[in-house]
C-alpha cells in the first residue's frame, strides 16, 4: 500500500453527493397491483447464492479507487441508532458524526475538502426524531425515522398511519416502514399492497423506504414478490431488514431485490432505490455491495439518492480503512471519533 | 465509480521462472533434462494477455519419450507393490504441497494460459488439490473396495491447454492412486504449471519415475501413445485426435479413455429464473473464455421468453470485463494464442456470412494482447455452421424451442454429448429433461460445477471413459485375471482390414440338407432358422444359407441364413426403434422378462444340451452344464436389473449429485465359437437388462443354440427389437456393425484381427468398444459375468441438482 498522499486528482470518481440528472433520479408513482406478474415470479435459490458468492472474487477496488469508493460508501450510510436506551445525548453524538464522518486529518491527507461528504441520513426511532432534527439544523442531512410498529409491525394499521404522520410532523424527511409479514407469509398480496399504499399517502412529501424484513420471509421468492408489491404501491426505496431479525442484509437477498428493482424499472420505467440494512459492518463488505449494485443496476444507482446502507459500526471501519489509504498504516477503532 | 486496476503480484512467479533460468525441458526420474542435444529450436511459453515470452522449453526427442516410458516401467514394479497406505501418503503429500503453493500455481497458470487469476485461484487450483485428496483416499482403500483389480501399468496422459494443471491433476491422481506410473505430456503452449508441479512432486518425495513429464509437439504425443510399453492412454483434446487415437490403438489391448469436444446445450424454460439462467451462461460460456469442452455454447430458450431473455443476456454481457489475466477485476481474459483467436474470428465470420446476427459489447477488449469479446449469435438454425460446430471460444449461439420435447430434440441434435444445462423451477420438468438429454454431465440450474467425487466424461463423439468418481477409477485398473501388456497387431492383420469383413462365396447345395434324411419313408421337416429382427423371423436378404457342421466336420447339423449388410441394417433399425421404450421400462419389468427367459430355457434344457452336443461334440453332460450355467447367468443379470442404477456422489456441491447408469443405446455383439449358448447369454443378458437393445451375431460355427432361442424369447414377453439376431459370417456382420453410425457400442469376442478391425472402424462415430481376443473361461464366474459386463453396458450420467429454497433464519428462528 502506498504511503504517499493521495490528491483529489487521484480520486477522479468522487463527485458531489447528489449528482443525478433528471432521468437518473428516483421516481416511483407506483402502479396498479399486477397479481399475474407477482405470481409468475421465478427465483432460483442456488443460482442467487452462487452469483452472490462470486461477486467478491470478480470485483475488487484498490488504492485511489478504493478511497473514492469508501467515501462514496460513507455518503450512502443512513447512520443509525435504534435502541431502547437511545437518548438525546447519543443521538446528538450520532448527528455530529453524520456531519463529519471522516477525521479531518484523513480528509486532508486524501486531499479532499472537509465538508465534502456527510452521511446519507441519520436514522432514529420516532421518539428521537425531534432530537435529531435539532442536532442537524443547518445541515442538509435528512432525518429518517422508522415507523409502523417497527420492528415487528404487529400493531393496527390505524396506529401505523398515526405514527407516520407524527414522524413527518416532527421533521422526518424519510420514513422507513415495515411490512406486515403475516400478510406476506399468507400470500395476501392485495392487502400488502393496500397497506403500503396507505403508508405512502401518509408519508406525504417524505420518502418511503419499505422494510421487507427478509429474514422473516422464508424464501427468496417471497422477497422478490414482496419487493415487487412494495414498488407497485409506490415505495421510494426497498430495504432488507430492521436489523432486528435473526438474519439481516445478505448479498443473495440483495441480489434478489436488485433484480426486482431492475425488472420493475424495465417494465415501468420507474426507478426505485435500494437499502441493505443490518449486518454490514466492514469496509470490504461495503465495497462488495457497491460492486454488486454497479454490476446489476449500473453507475447511476451508486449514490445516496438511489442507495443507502443501514448501518452504524460500518462507518468506523470505513474510516479506519481510509486512514490506511491515507497514511499506509492500520488504525485502532478508538482513534476514530465515536458515535 | 470505476473499478480501476487491481493486479495480482507476479513477482514470486517470476522468481520461480528465474530459478529455472527461464528454461524447462522434460522431467524424467525426478530430474530435469534440459540438454538440447538434438538442437531442436526451443519452444517459447508466451503469456497470451501480454505476448511476453515467459520461458523457453527444450523439446523432447523420441529418445526422451522412450526414456520417460522406461523410467515409468521401472518405477511401476515398486510403486504398484507399495502398500495402499504408503501410496495414499505419497498422494496426500502431493495434495498438501499443492495447497501450500496454491497461489504461486495460480499466478503461473494465469500468466501462462491467459485465464483470469480469479479462475485459477478459485477454481482450477482448488479443484486440482481436491482431486489429489480424493484419490489419496482411494489409494488407501483400494484393496478393500476393488479387491479383484490390479493397476494397468504405464499410463500415457496427453492433456490440452485449457486447464493445464487441473487436467494434469485429475489424470495423474487416479492413475497413481490405483498403482500405475505415468508419462504425461502437457500441451505445447501451456507447460509451466506442469513444470512447477514437477518441482512440487520432487519436494513431496515422490519416488523417481512414478510421474514423468515430457515436452514435445503432437508428433511426440503420437510416439508416446503408440509406445509398445504403454498400457493405457488417457487423452483430453479434440474429437479428431481422439478418433486418430482410437484407430492407432485398435486391437492393441491398450486401454483408452477420451475426453473430447462438445457443443453443450443450455435449455432455458419459461419457468426458469431468467436472471439466474443468464448467470448460468456467464459461468457456462464465458468461463475460461469459452475454451472449455463442456462450455454451455448452445442456448435453447423457450419462445415465450426468448425476447426478454436475450435482452437480459445482452445487458449482462455489457457488464463483463475483459482484461489482463492477472487483473482481479475481470470476468474474461485472453484467448490461448493468435491461431485460436483467428479460428474463433473466422467461425464468427462464417456465422455472419450465413446471415446470423452477432452481438458483442462495444470496446470491451484491450487493444494489445490476444483477446476476443464475449459474443452472442442469434438468428441461427440447426443448419447453421455455428450451431453444428464446436467454436471453443466465448461465442454463444441461441436458438428457440416451443415445447419440452422440442428442446430435448434440439439438445440431442449433435454428434457430441458431453454436458448440458437445464433451467427451470419445475423439478419434474428439470429431471425429465436431464434424463432425456444424451450427455455425461447434466447441470440443473447451474453450470460448470465439478468435483473429484463425480465422474466427468461424455456420450457419443465427446469420448468415453470418466474422470473422477468411482467410475473414473476403472480407467486405471484391470481385472486381475486379465493379462496385461500391449499387443502388437500382427503382420497378418492388414492396416485397412484386408480381406476381413468381405463376404466369402456361400457354399453350393452339395451336402444333403439335414431334413433330407427320411423319417418313416418321408423327408423330415426342414427347420432352417431365419434372422430374428424386430421380434419376427425374417428371411435373409441375400437368401443364401451357410451349412453348420458338427465339430468333427463330418455331419451337417443344420443351416443358417448368411446375413449380409442389409440384414444388419434392418436389425439395427429394429434395435433403434426398440431401444428408447425398452430403456424406459421399469427395472422390475426387465428383470421379470429375464427370469422368464431363464424359466423357459430351463424347460427346454435337454433340447439345448443335445443341440450343443450335436454341434460342438462337447458331450451331453457338458451341454447340460452349459445350459445350467446359462440359466444361472440369466438369473444373475435379472438380479442386476434393479441393483446397478447408480449412486449419490458425495461431492462438495450443495445439492444432490446423482450418477445414473444409463443404457449405452444400441449395442452390437459378435460372439466367438466358444461356449455358443453360454457366451451368447453372458453378453446379451447384461446388455439387455441394463436397457440396451442388441444386434447379435452368434457363433459363426455353432449358431443354432442361439437361433433355437427365438422361441424362448418369443414366449418370454420380450418386446420385439430388443434382441435381434443375425447369423452368418461374423466378420461381415462385425464390420457392418462397427461402421454403422446408429450403433453406440460394439462388443467383439474373437480373434486379434477382428478386435483390431472392430476398434478401428468403431472410431467412425466413437463407439464404445469391448473387445476380447485372449478368450475367457465363460464357465468361470469371475471371467464370464459380473461388474465388467454391467459397466460396459452402461453409460454414466452425472446429474447435478442444487438444493435450496428456504433462506437462513427464515421462520421459526425464535
Amino acid at each position: 500500500m502506498t504511503t504517499e498522499a493521495l490528491s483529489t486528482s487521484d480520486l477522479p470518481f468522487i463527485s458531489p453527493i447528489s449528482q443525478s440528472s433528471e432521468s437518473h433520479s428516483k421516481y416511483n408513482p407506483g402502479m396498479q397491483l399486477d397479481n399475474h406478474w407477482v405470481e409468475s415470479s421465478n427465483v432460483n435459490h442456488a443460482g442467487l447464492i452462487r452469483r452472490a458468492s462470486e461477486i467478491s472474487g470478480r470485483r475488487t477496488v484498490k488504492k485511489a479507487n478504493q478511497a473514492a469508493w469508501l467515501l462514496r460508501a460513507i455518503s450512502c450510510i443512513d447512520l443509525t441508532t435504534l435502541s431502547g436506551d437511545d437518548t438525546q445525548g447519543n443521538v446528538r453524538r450520532l448527528c455530529a458524526k453524520a456531519r463529519s464522518p471522516v477525521r479531518r486529518d484523513i480528509m486532508d491527507k486524501l486531499g479532499v475538502p472537509h465538508d465534502f461528504i456527510t452521511t446519507g441520513a441519520v436514522c432514529v426511532y420516532p421518539a428521537r426524531v425531534q432530537d435529531a432534527v435539532d442536532a442537524l439544523e443547518g445541515s442538509s442531512i435528512p432525518v429518517a425515522s422508522v415507523a409502523t410498529g417497527f420492528p415487528s409491525g404487529q400493531i393496527k394499521t390505524e396506529h401505523k398511519l398515526q405514527e407516520i404522520e407524527q414522524c413527518v410532523a416532527d421533521g422526518a424527511r424519510e420514513i422507513d416502514i415495515v411490512l406486515s409479514r403475516d400478510l406476506v407469509l399468507q400470500g395476501r398480496w392485495d392487502e400488502v399492497y393496500e397497506e403500503v399504499k396507505l403508508f405512502k399517502a401518509a408519508c406525504g412529501d417524505a420518502e418511503m423506504k419499505t422494510i421487507l424484513a427478509t429474514g422473516e420471509l422464508a424464501t427468496f421468492e417471497n422477497v422478490y414478490k414482496a419487493s415487487l408489491v412494495c414498488m407497485m404501491a409506490g415505495a421510494d426505496f426497498i430495504k432488507t431488514s430492521t436489523g432486528k431479525e435473526p438474519v439481516n442484509a445478505t448479498l443473495p437477498v440483495s441480489l434478489c431485490m436488485l433484480r426486482a428493482i431492475r425488472d420493475y424499472r424495465d417494465r415501468t420505467g420507474f426507478r426505485v432505490g435500494y437499502k441493505p440494512a443490518g449486518g454490514i459492518s466492514t469496509a470490504k463488505d461495503a465495497l462488495t455491495y457497491l460492486a454488486l449494485v454497479k454490476d446489476e443496476l449500473g453507475d447511476s444507482y451508486l449514490n445516496n439518492e438511489m442507495f443507502r446502507f443501514g448501518a452504524s459500526s460500518l462507518l468506523n471501519d470505513c474510516e479506519r480503512q481510509l486512514y490506511h489509504n491515507a497514511f499506509g498504516q492500520y488504525a485502532a477503532d478508538y482513534y476514530m471519533p465515536s458515535v | 465509480m470505476d473499478y480501476g486496476n487491481a493486479p495480482e503480484d507476479d513477482s514470486p512467479a517470476r522468481s520461480w521462472l528465474d530459478s529455472h533460468d527461464k528454461l524447462f525441458g522434460s522431467f524424467i526420474n525426478n530430474k530435469w533434462n534440459k540438454d538440447n542435444e538434438a538442437d531442436i529450436p526451443l519452444a517459447p511459453s508466451v503469456s497470451p494477455s501480454t505476448g511476453e515470452v515467459l520461458a523457453e522449453t527444450v523439446q523432447a526427442t523420441t529418445d526422451d519419450v522412450d526414456a520417460a516410458v522406461d523410467a515409468a516401467r521401472t518405477a511401476f514394479t515398486s510403486w504398484s507393490a507399495l502398500e495402499p497406505h504408503a501410496r495414499a501418503r505419497h498422494i496426500y503429500a502431493i495434495a498438501r504441497n499443492l495447497q501450500k503453493h496454491s497461489r504461486l500455481l495460480a499466478v503461473v497458470e494465469s500468466m501462462d494460459n491467459g485465464k483470469p487469476i480469479r479462475e485459477t485461484r478459485d477454481v482450477d487450483i482448488p479443484a486440482a488439490v481436491r482431486h489429489m485428496y480424493y484419490h489419496a483416499g482411494w489409494a488407501q482403500i483400494m484393496d478393500t473396495e476393488l479387491p479383484n483389480y490390479e493397476p494397468v501399468g504405464v499410463i500415457a496422459q496427453i492433456i490440452p491447454w485449457n486447464f493445464p494443471l487441473l487436467m494434469l491433476a485429475w489424470k495423474i491422481a487416479p492413475a497413481l492412486a490405483m498403482g500405475n506410473t505415468v508419462v504425461l505430456k502437457p500441451a505445447p503452449s501451456t507447460r509451466l504449471s506442469a513444470a512447477l508441479f514437477a518441482d512440487i512432486l520432487a519436494e513431496s518425495g515422490l519416488p523417481p519415475g512414478v510421474v514423468n513429464i515430457i515436452s514435445g509437439d503432437n508428433d511426440m504425443a503420437s510416439h508416446l501413445s503408440a509406445h509398445p510399453d504403454v498400457d493405457k492412454v488417457a487423452f483430453t483434446g479434440s474429437t479428431a485426435v481422439g478418433k486418430h487415437l482410437q484407430r492407432q490403438l485398435a486391437g492393441t489391448n491398450t486401454k483408452l479413455s477420451l475426453e473430447l469436444g462438445g457443443k453443450s446445450p443450455v435449455v432455458v424454460y419459461e419457468s426458469a429464473d431468467l436472471d439466474g439462467a443468464v448467470e448460468g451462461l456467464v459461468n457456462g460460456i464465458w468461463f475460461n473464455q469459452g475454451q472449455v469442452c463442456c462450455a454451455g455454447s448452445r442456448l435453447l430458450v423457450q419462445e415465450s421468453v426468448a425476447e426478454v431473455f436475450v435482452e437480459k443476456l445482452k445487458r449482462r454481457m455489457d457488464t463483463l470485463r475483459v482484461g489482463n489475466s492477472l487483473e482481479k477485476n475481470i470476468d474474461m481474459s485472453a484467448i490461448i494464442d493468435e491461431t485460436q483467436r483467428e479460428r474463433i474470428q473466422s467461425m464468427v465470420q462464417i456465422g455472419i456470412d450465413e446471415g446470423a446476427d452477432i452481438y458483442q459489447p462495444k470496446d470491451c477488449v484491450p487493444e494489445d494482447g490476444c483477446f476476443f469479446p464475449p459474443t452472442l449469435v442469434t438468428n441461427v438454425q440447426s443448419t447453421s455452421t455455428l450451431v453444428q460446430e464446436e467454436i471453443f471460444g466465448p461465442v454463444l449461439v441461441a436458438q428457440t424451442f416451443r415445447t419440452p420435447a422440442e428442446a430435448v430434440k434440439l439438445a440431442n441434435n449433435t454428434r457430441y454429448g458431453l454436458s448440458a444445462g437445464v433451467w427451470t423451477e419445475k423439478v419434474g420438468l428439470a429431471l425429465e429433461t436431464a434424463l432425456q438429454i444424451k450427455a455425461g454431465v447434466i447441470w440443473v440450474n447451474t453450470h460448470n460445477v465439478f468435483d473429484a467425487a463425480a465422474g466427468f466424461g461424455g456420450y457419443k463423439e465427446s469420448g468415453f471413459g470418466r474422470e473422477g468418481g468411482r467410475e473414473g477409477l476403472y480407467e486405471y485398473i484391470k481385472l486381475a485375471w486379465k493379462k496385461g501388456g500391449k499387443r502388437i497387431v500382427g503382420e497378418n492383420v492388414k492396416e485397412n482390414g484386408g480381406e476381413w469383413g468381405k463376404p466369402r462365396t456361400p457354399p453350393l447345395p452339395s451336402t444333403p440338407s439335414p431334413s433330407s434324411g427320411l423319417e418313416g419313408g418321408i423327408p423330415g421337416v426342414d427347420r432352417t432358422p431365419k434372422m430374428y429382427i424386430g421380434g419376427a423371423q425374417k428371411r435373409p436378404d441375400g437368401n443364401y444359407v451357410l451349412p453348420i457342421m458338427s465339430s468333427d466336420g463330418k455331419k451337417l447339423v443344420g443351416q443358417v441364413g448368411d446375413g449380409n449388410r442389409k440384414d444388419v441394417r434392418d436389425a439395427v433399425s429394429a434395435a433403434c426403434k426398440a431401444a428408447p421404450g425398452w430403456g424406459k421400462r421399469g427395472a422390475y419389468n426387465r428383470s421379470q422378462i429375464l427370469f422368464y427367459i431363464a424359466e423357459n430355457l430351463s424347460i427346454r434344457k435337454e433340447e439345448f444340451a443335445s443341440r450343443l452336443d450335436d454341434m460342438t461334440g462337447c458331450g451331453i453332460e457338458e451341454g447340460r452344464l452349459e445350459v445350467d450355467m446359462s440359466i444361472s447367468r440369466l438369473f444373475t443379470y435379472a438380479s442386476y436389473a434393479d441393483k446397478y442404477g447408480g449412486a449419490i456422489q458425495e461431492t462438495a456441491f450443495s445439492g444432490v449429485t446423482s450418477s445414473i447408469n444409463e443404457p449405452v443405446g444400441v449395442v452390437g455383439v459378435v460372439c466367438s465359437n466358444d461356449r455358443p449358448l453360454l457366451q451368447f447369454v453372458s453378453a446379451v443378458a447384461p446388455a439387455v437388462v441394463r436397457g440396451n437393445s442388441v444386434v447379435v451375431c452368434p457363433s459363426e460355427k455353432y449358431p443354432l443354440a442361439a437361433t433355437d432361442l427365438y422361441q424362448v424369447l418369443d414366449t418370454s414377453d420380450l418386446p420385439g427389437g430388443v434382441i435381434n439376431i443375425v447369423t452368418g459370417q461374423s466378420s461381415v456382420i462385425a464390420k457392418t456393425l462397427s461402421e454403422h453410425q446408429a450403433v453406440d457400442g460394439i462388443w467383439y469376442f474373437g480373434d486379434e484381427e477382428g478386435c483390431y478391425n472392430t476398434q478401428r472402424l468403431a472410431a467412425e462415430n466413437m463407439k464404445r468398444t469391448f473387445v476380447c481376443a485372449e478368450g475367457r473361461d465363460w464357465m468361470d464366474k469371475a471371467q464370464g459375468e459380473g461388474e465388467e459386463f454391467l459397466r460396459e453396458a452402461s453409460e454414466v450420467k452425472n446429474i447435478w441438482i442444487p438444493t435450496g429454497e428456504s433462506m437462513p433464519g427464515g421462520g421459526g428462528a425464535y
